[in-house]
């Protein structure tokens, strides 16, 4: 489904003395099957705008428009939960949300409040669990018993068994192992690019806006900053560093060897693989020429 | 968050009301609740009127703020306007409207009982717009010193209260994020048959109570691995003190009870 923000502000609290614009004229426009990396500083508006996305919030004015669904001031679609099913949120630290008496209750809770049959849920929990990488043998299991991490994956399971259109990812990998993230993370792309899904990342993560975004909106004080491809947004080191964030590490690397080698790579969003053959083919290349 | 429920919420500013003492602030309307049971006639209530207006207008919170907030309250004075309207039988008749007679005795009761009732509102609500909770508690830990000789637990009362006062905007903000990643989930709070609505309650009060319980045992662990060991012994970083302005405020607010007194008819 295609996203379209067409001047949205949202104030919280609006006339009180707490008033507080969060989002200013903010626009975009997101093609269906995109992956994109919102991210900012602390306060920049990031998980407002998420909340536009499933009509958690409506804008104060503007216009949201979500597939076929308008989100306006004036009214909110009469069909949300239509809308909610196709829209799965992963907010901050999910396990939160957690509540059932078993981790396989817990994960049909989505899918049952929107209808789906039984024996579409069992297949559904049969396919995520292993996906998401718990063992079913923890479907008989208290969710409260489990560790951290697999408390995230049956939270990240319970979104998962929507079987949403949207991905919503608010720092889905905030305080896991450095293992954990990457598994988690490879997971959701896996499934962005098997079921065609249009993912929306929030993070502060650089790497993992450069490894997995096609898109990136750098949020800024309630406004949008930049947008654009990553390596459109990412070479832009000074405007970057003016709202306090820093260039991924592969580009810092790229210009560090600039300056002591004089060589120039063109950032293409390569691997670190692909980007050692590249140094070793320029450092030859310079060698035959002597 | 919801605005309605903004009875009690502190707004910061520097206004002479703000910087009062808090016992001070308690004190005043300790006396002012009492005091407003013994106004009977209309230069009475105007001089209390007078003060509450006065005092809301020195604090310089934008009246329409403190109004809205009062919107749950404005249903029982008009509740109790109409009440009186209804039941009382004094004075000469005005008016009569479908076989109800509505007395001028009646009229004027129920205008004093909402006003008095507006004005104790008014006045209790100004106490915690302006001043924050820790004032408070610490101004009622104060009031309470006495009670210590004969064993209160008046440390651990006070403590309790900040503590409590101290989560709620964090249960509030913990109730929002879980509501919405439920609703999130299909789960529909606001419409619906009854039943259907107070079973969706299940899954946003099981993770409430789950962090709620996590919270305080960190905080219990936090605080012992800090050395606290109740209130023997400890000392504050904000001394309440009089300062002479308290003291004029007190003598302004003694001035108008007795100008109370000296106009209420009896």
């Amino acid at each position: 489904m295609d996203i379209t923000f067409k001047d949205v502000n949202y104030i919280y609290q609006a006339n009180s003395p707490f008033a507080h614009k969060a989002l200013e004229k903010l626009s975009f426009h997101i093609p269906s099957g995109t992956f994109v990396a919102v991210v900012g500083h602390t306060g920049s508006g990031k998980s407002t705008l998420i909340q536009h996305l499933n009509g958690l919030l409506t804008p104060t004015s503007g216009e949201v428009q979500i597939g076929d669904y308008y989100i306006t001031s004036e009214k909110k679609p009469e069909n949300l939960k239509e809308l909610r099913s196709k829209v799965g949120v992963v907010f901050q630290y999910p396990e939160h949300q957690l509540f059932d008496e078993t981790v396989e209750k817990d994960i049909s809770f989505g899918p049952r409040n929107f209808g789906v049959a039984e024996d579409e849920i069992n297949a559904r929990i049969k396919e995520i669990i292993p996906a998401v990488g718990l063992d079913e043998k923890l479907l008989e299991r208290s969710p409260f018993d489990l560790s951290g991490g697999q408390m995230r994956r049956v939270a990240i399971a319970g979104v998962l068994a929507i079987k949403p259109e949207i991905l919503v990812l608010d720092e889905p990998t905030a305080g896991l192992d450095p293992r954990g993230q990457r598994e988690i993370m490879d997971m959701f792309y896996a499934l962005h690019k098997e079921q065609n899904l249009t993912t929306f990342l929030v993070t502060h993560s650089m790497e993992d806006a450069v490894r997995y975004a096609d898109h990136v909106i750098i949020m800024n004080k309630g406004t949008k900053y930049m947008e654009g491809t990553p390596e459109e947004v990412f070479t832009q080191k000074e405007a970057l560093n003016q709202v306090q964030l820093d260039v991924p590490e592969i580009i810092q690397f790229l210009n560090a060897f600039e300056s002591r080698f004089g060589i120039s790579l063109a950032f293409k969003r390569q691997s670190v693989r692909d980007l050692a053959t590249q140094i070793k083919e320029a450092f030859e290349g310079v060698k035959s020429d002597e | 968050m919801n605005s309605m429920m903004i009875i009690g919420q502190y707004v910061p500013g520097n206004s002479l009301v703000h910087r009062l003492d808090p016992r001070m602030k308690i004190t005043i309307i300790f006396l002012f609740v009492i005091v407003v049971f013994f106004a009977n006639n209309l230069a009475s209530y105007s001089i209390l009127t007078a003060f509450a207006i006065i005092t809301t207008f020195i604090t310089r919170i934008p009246l329409r703020f403190i109004l809205k907030g009062l919107t749950p309250i404005w249903f029982l004075i008009v509740f109790t306007f109409v009440l009186h309207l209804i039941v009382t039988k004094e004075g000469t008749v005005l008016v009569e409207i479908l076989g109800f007679k509505i007395y001028s005795g009646a009229l004027i009761q129920g205008l004093a009982i909402s006003l008095r009732f507006f004005l104790l509102i008014l006045i209790t609500s100004l106490l915690t717009l302006t001043t924050t909770p820790i004032e408070i508690t610490d101004a009622i830990e104060d009031m309470l010193h006495g009670l210590k000789k004969i064993k209160f637990p008046v440390h651990e009362l006070a403590l309790m209260m900040s503590i409590s006062l101290r989560f709620i905007p964090t249960l509030l903000q913990e109730t929002d994020k879980i509501s919405k990643a439920q609703a999130s989930r299909g789960v529909d709070f606001r419409t619906g048959p009854i039943k259907e609505r107070i079973k969706a309650i299940v899954p946003l009060l099981v993770p409430l109570f789950v962090s709620a319980f996590k919270r305080a045992e960190e905080l219990a662990m936090a605080m012992e691995a800090r050395g606290y060991q109740g209130g023997e012994g400890r000392t504050k970083l904000r001394q309440l003190k009089i300062k002479s302005s308290d003291l004029i405020v007190l003598l302004f607010f003694l001035a108008i009870v007795v100008g109370l007194f000296l106009t209420r008819s009896y």
